[in-house]
C-alpha cells in the first residue's frame, strides 16, 4: 500500500465523512461548516489526480465563496432557530423512500463503473498542468470562456434584481 | 489509484447530495446538497482526465466551467432564497406551495 492509497483513503474519508456529518446535524450553521471539510477534502483529492490549478480553484470558490454566500443567506433569513422543529420533509416513509431509491440509483450505477478500466496508469498528467490550461483556455476553448463570463454577469444582474427590495413590499414594511 | 475507487467515491459523494437535496427541509441545505452533486461530478471530470482513455487537461478544464457555473447558480438560487423569505417570512421548501392549491 502505497503513499498514495493511504492519502486517497484519507482524504475519501474526510470528503464522506463531511456529506455524512452534514445530514446528521440539526444546526443549519455547522452543517455548512461540515460541508467544508467535504470541500478541502476533494481539493486534496484533485492534488492527487494532479490538478493543482483545480484544488486550488476548489478551495477559492468552494470553500471561500459559497460557504461564505451560504452563511450569509442563513443569517438573512433566519428569524428563529428552534432546534426541535422539523429538520425534513415529510415522514419517515418519506425518508425510508428516498433512502432506498438513492441506495437503489448508487448500486445500479456501481455495478456499472466497478470494473472501468481504460489502462491509463496516469503518467501523461504531471508538472506544468496550469500553463497547459491556460493555453486550453484561451486557443481552443475561447467562445465557451467568453460565453462563461456572459454567464457570470447575468447571474450578478440576476441575483441583483431577484434579491433587491421592490418598491411595493418596501413601502409594506 | 485505480479510476474505479475515484468514480466510486465520486458516486457515494452524489448518493448523499441527491438524499439531502431530496429529503431537507431548508432550502439553503437543499442549495449546498446539489452543489455537492456537482462537486461529485467535477471529481469524475478530472479522474477521467488522469486515468480515462485519452488522459489530457480538456477534463479540467470541464471541471472549471462546471465550478463557474455552479457559483453562478448559487448566486441565483440564494438570491430567489432571499426573495421567498421577504414574501413568505421562511425558507422551508415544503411551504413553497403556493401553485399546489
Amino acid at each position: 500500500m502505497s503513499g498514495t492509497d493511504i492519502a486517497f483513503f484519507l482524504l475519501a474519508l474526510a470528503a464522506i465523512a463531511g456529506g455524512v456529518t452534514m445530514l446528521q446535524l440539526t444546526n443549519v450553521v455547522h452543517m455548512v461548516i461540515a460541508l467544508v471539510m467535504t470541500f478541502f477534502g476533494i481539493a486534496g483529492l484533485y492534488v492527487l489526480l494532479s490538478a493543482e490549478f483545480v484544488a486550488v480553484v476548489q478551495v477559492l470558490i468552494y470553500s471561500g465563496a459559497i460557504t461564505i454566500i451560504m452563511l450569509f443567506a442563513i443569517m438573512l433569513t433566519r428569524h428563529h432557530t428552534d432546534q426541535r422543529e422539523r429538520q425534513t420533509t415529510g415522514g419517515v416513509w418519506h425518508k425510508a423512500v428516498a433512502a432506498l431509491s438513492v441506495i437503489a440509483f448508487g448500486l445500479a450505477v456501481y455495478f456499472g463503473i466497478r470494473q472501468l478500466d481504460f489502462g491509463a496508469d496516469g503518467s501523461a498528467l504531471s508538472g506544468d498542468n496550469a500553463k497547459a490550461i491556460g493555453k486550453s483556455l484561451y486557443s481552443y476553448y475561447t467562445i465557451p470562456f467568453e460565453i462563461v463570463s456572459v454567464i457570470l454577469l447575468v447571474a450578478l444582474i440576476g441575483a441583483i434584481v431577484l434579491a433587491k427590495k421592490d418598491g411595493k413590499g418596501a413601502e409594506d414594511e | 489509484m485505480t479510476l474505479s475507487a475515484y468514480l466510486a467515491l465520486a458516486l457515494i459523494l452524489f448518493c448523499i447530495g441527491l438524499y439531502g437535496a431530496l429529503t431537507k427541509r431548508n432550502t439553503v441545505i437543499v442549495l449546498i446538497c446539489i452543489e455537492l452533486m456537482l462537486n461529485a461530478v467535477n471529481i469524475n471530470f478530472v479522474a477521467f482526465a488522469k486515468y480515462g482513455a485519452h488522459p489530457s487537461v480538456h477534463g479540467h478544464v470541464f471541471a472549471l466551467f462546471a465550478i463557474a457555473v455552479a457559483a453562478a447558480e448559487a448566486a441565483v438560487g440564494l438570491a430567489a432564497l432571499i426573495a421567498f423569505y421577504r414574501s413568505r417570512k421562511t425558507v422551508h421548501v415544503d411551504e413553497a406551495n403556493s401553485l399546489k392549491h
